[in-house]
C-alpha cells in the first residue's frame, strides 16, 4: 500500500515547482498558471489527509478552494487583459509604473 | 460501483464498433437526406443505393496528400484531431443501452459525461491555434467561446432531470423513466438540452465555428487527408452521441412510452432485444432530426449565438431548475 | 496495481509541471498544465474521491484552462525568448529558496511517516457524491452560499475590468 507520505512528498514537489515558476518566469500568464499549480499541490495534500483520516472536512475544503480558484482565475485573467491593453505586453518586468 | 465483468467488455466492444460504424452511416444518411430535402438524387453510384459511399469516402481521404502548413505547430496540429474522436468514444462507457446492458455504472456518471464533454473543446481550439492561420484561429476562438457558453445551460438542464431521479448515475436516470419520460415532466429542460446539444456538437444553426462565408473552413481550414477525416468522423460521432444523450435524458432511454403501465413481463433475452432496438430507433430518429435541422434552418450570427446562450437559455434553465425544485419540494 | 497507477500519475504530474515551467511557448505551458490537472484528478481517484476527481476535470481542465487558452490566443502572446539568459543572481536565489522550502516541507513530512500508512476504510463511502452533498448542504451551507456570492462578484468584477469601451466620437479606447 502507498503511505500518506508519498502523496505529501508529491504535493511538496509540485508546490516547489510552482514557486520556482512564479519566481523565474516573466510572462504574467505563465506566472498565473504556476499559482494554479501551487493551489493544486495544496489541494492534493488536503485531500490525501482527508482520505487517510476518512474525514470529509478536507474534501469540502478542497471543493471550496476549487471554487475560489475559479473566481481568482476569472479576475486575474481580466486584469491581465487590462494590462495587455495598456502595455501591449504581458511581460511582468515591463509593468513597472507603480514600482518605485 | 458495479463490478466490471466480461459482459461489460462485450458491451464496450460492440458499442464502440457500432459507434464508429454509425458515424459512417450518418455521413451517408446526411447526404441522402440533404439530397431529398433539396430535391436532388444524392450519392447513388457506389454499391446498391450508394450504400458503399462511406467506404469510398474514407479511401479517398486516406489516399489524399497530407499537407501541414510550414509555420504550423506540427505536434499540436497532429494531436488536435484525435481529441474530439477520443472524447466521443469515451462517452459510451456510461450510457445504458438496455436494462442491465451497460459498460459500467459509476455513481457520478452524469458528472463524468460533463467532464468528457468539457474536454472536447480542446480539439477544436487547438486545431484552430496550431494551424497558424487567421481563419482557423477565429474558428477556434469561436468554438471555445461557444462550447463553454452552452455547457452551462446543458448542465442546468441535466441538473433539472437529476432532481426527479435523485441520483447522478445515468443507469438510474434511464430506469426512472419507465412510466413517464422526462420530456413530459420537464419539457422546457428538454428543449434547452436539445438546443445546447446542437451547439455542443457545432451543428447548424450553431456551426459558426466553420462558417464558410466568413471563415473559409473554420478550424479545419488547414487540415487535409485523414486528419480532416478525423474531424469529420468526430463531428458525426458527436451527432450520434448527442442523439443518444437526448434519448437517455429526456426520451425514455430504452423504454417504450409509459412502458411500466402496459408492457408485459418478458424473458430477459426478448427484453434485452426490445430495449436495444427501442434505444437504437430513438437515437436514429434524433440523428435524422439533427440532419433535418441542418438543411432547414439557416445559421445564426455569432452575437446572436452568444445572446441566445447567455441571455436566454441560461436564465431560462435556471428558472426552470428552481421551479422544478420548488414543485418537487412543496408538492411531494 | 495501485502502486503502479500512483507512480505513473505522479511521474506524469511532475513531468508536466516541469514542462509547464520550462516551456517557452505559452500555449504549450497551458496544455502541460491541463495534463497536470488530469493526472492530479487521477490521483484523486486513487484516493477514492470520485466526486472531486470529476469536479477537478470539469472546473480546472474544462473551464479554467480553456479560459487561459482563450486569453493566450486572444492576446497572441509572444514566446518567452529569454528564459534563462539574464539575472543570474536571481536564479541563484530562486534555487536556494526552492531548496529551503522543499527541505522544510520534507522535514515536516518526515515527522509523520508511517503515521497513516493505510487509506481509511471509510473512504468508499466518504468520497461519493451523496456523502459530499450531505455535509455540504447542512454543516457548510453558509460557506456554500458565500461561495456563490464570491463567484457572482468575481464575474461582475472581471466584466468591469476587462470590458472594452470605445469612445463614440474619437473611436479611441478607454478602460
Amino acid at each position: 500500500m502507498i503511505g500518506i507520505d508519498w502523496y505529501l512528498a508529491l504535493s511538496a514537489i509540485l508546490f516547489v515547482i510552482g514557486i520556482v515558476g512564479v519566481l523565474i518566469r516573466r510572462n504574467a500568464i505563465v506566472v498565473f498558471m504556476c499559482v494554479e499549480l501551487m493551489l493544486n499541490a495544496v489541494n492534493l495534500a488536503l485531500l490525501s489527509f482527508s482520505a487517510y483520516h476518512g474525514d470529509i472536512g478536507g474534501m469540502i475544503l478542497v471543493f471550496f478552494s476549487l471554487a475560489v480558484a475559479a473566481a481568482e482565475a476569472v479576475v486575474g485573467l481580466a486584469i491581465i487583459i487590462a494590462i495587455f491593453r495598456n502595455h501591449l505586453s504581458v511581460d511582468i518586468l515591463k509593468v513597472n509604473l507603480l514600482r518605485w | 460501483m458495479t463490478e466490471i465483468t466480461s459482459a461489460s467488455y462485450i458491451v464496450l466492444g460492440v458499442s464502440l464498433f457500432m459507434l464508429l460504424n454509425s458515424a459512417a452511416l450518418t455521413v451517408y444518411a446526411e447526404r441522402r437526406i440533404a439530397a431529398f430535402i433539396q430535391y436532388r438524387v444524392g450519392p447513388n453510384r457506389v454499391g446498391p443505393l450508394g450504400l458503399l459511399q462511406p467506404i469510398a469516402d474514407v479511401v479517398k481521404l486516406i489516399l489524399k496528400e497530407d499537407v501541414t502548413p510550414r509555420n504550423s505547430y506540427r505536434t499540436l496540429h497532429t494531436i488536435a484531431p484525435l481529441i474530439p474522436v477520443v472524447t466521443a468514444l469515451m462517452t459510451v462507457a456510461v450510457i445504458p443501452f438496455g436494462e442491465g446492458i451497460f459498460v459500467t455504472n459509476i455513481n457520478a456518471s452524469v458528472l463524468y459525461l460533463l467532464a468528457i464533454a468539457s474536454l472536447g473543446v480542446y480539439g477544436v481550439t487547438l486545431a484552430g491555434w496550431s494551424s497558424n492561420s487567421k481563419y482557423s484561429l477565429l474558428g477556434g476562438l469561436r468554438a471555445a467561446a461557444q462550447m463553454i457558453s452552452y455547457e452551462l445551460p446543458l448542465g442546468m438542464a441535466i441538473a433539472s432531470v437529476i432532481l426527479f431521479v435523485g441520483s447522478l448515475s445515468i443507469v438510474d436516470v434511464a430506469a426512472a423513466q419507465e412510466n413517464w419520460w422526462f420530456i413530459f415532466l420537464n419539457p422546457i429542460g428538454a428543449i434547452i438540452f436539445i438546443i445546447a446539444a446542437f451547439a455542443e456538437s457545432n451543428r447548424t444553426p450553431f456551426d459558426i465555428v466553420e462558417a464558410e462565408q466568413e471563415l473559409v473552413g473554420g478550424f479545419h481550414t488547414e487540415y487535409s487527408s485523414m486528419k480532416f477525416g478525423m474531424f469529420f468522423l468526430a463531428e458525426y460521432m458527436h451527432v450520434v452521441i448527442n442523439s443518444m444523450l437526448i434519448t437517455t435524458f429526456f426520451f425514455g432511454s430504452y423504454h417504450l412510452p409509459f412502458a411500466g403501465y402496459w408492457l408485459p413481463e418478458m424473458s430477459p433475452l426478448l427484453k434485452g432485444l426490445l430495449d436495444v432496438s427501442v434505444f437504437v430507433a430513438k437515437t436514429g430518429f434524433f440523428v435524422f432530426f439533427f440532419i433535418w435541422i441542418r438543411w432547414t434552418i439557416p445559421r445564426f450570427k455569432f452575437n446572436q449565438v452568444m445572446t441566445l446562450g447567455w441571455a436566454k437559455l441560461l436564465p431560462m434553465s435556471i428558472v426552470n431548475f428552481m421551479a422544478i425544485a420548488a414543485v418537487l419540494y412543496f408538492l411531494f | 496495481m495501485e502502486i503502479y497507477a500512483f507512480i505513473s500519475f505522479a511521474v506524469l504530474a511532475i513531468a508536466t509541471a516541469l514542462g509547464m515551467v520550462l516551456n517557452k511557448n505559452t500555449v504549450n505551458s497551458a496544455l502541460m498544465l491541463v495534463l497536470n490537472m488530469v493526472s492530479i484528478a487521477g490521483l484523486y481517484l486513487l484516493l477514492q474521491a470520485q466526486f472531486l476527481a470529476l469536479i477537478q476535470i470539469v472546473v480546472y481542465a474544462g473551464a479554467i484552462m480553456v479560459l487561459f487558452l482563450f486569453v493566450i490566443m486572444l492576446l497572441n502572446v509572444d514566446d518567452d525568448e529569454h528564459l534563462f539568459d539574464r539575472f543570474r543572481v536571481k536564479y541563484l536565489i530562486v534555487t536556494l529558496l526552492a531548496v529551503v522550502v522543499f527541505a522544510q516541507i520534507l522535514y515536516g513530512i518526515a515527522g509523520v511517516t508511517d503515521l497513516l500508512p493505510e487509506l481509511s476504510s471509510d473512504m468508499t463511502t466518504v468520497g461519493t457524491v451523496e456523502a459530499v452533498a450531505e455535509v455540504l448542504y447542512t454543516d457548510y451551507l453558509f460557506a456554500f452560499q458565500i461561495t456563490a456570492i464570491l463567484l457572482t462578484a468575481a464575474v461582475v468584477g472581471a466584466l468591469m475590468i476587462a470590458q472594452f469601451k470605445a469612445d463614440p466620437e474619437t473611436g479611441e479606447q478607454e478602460s
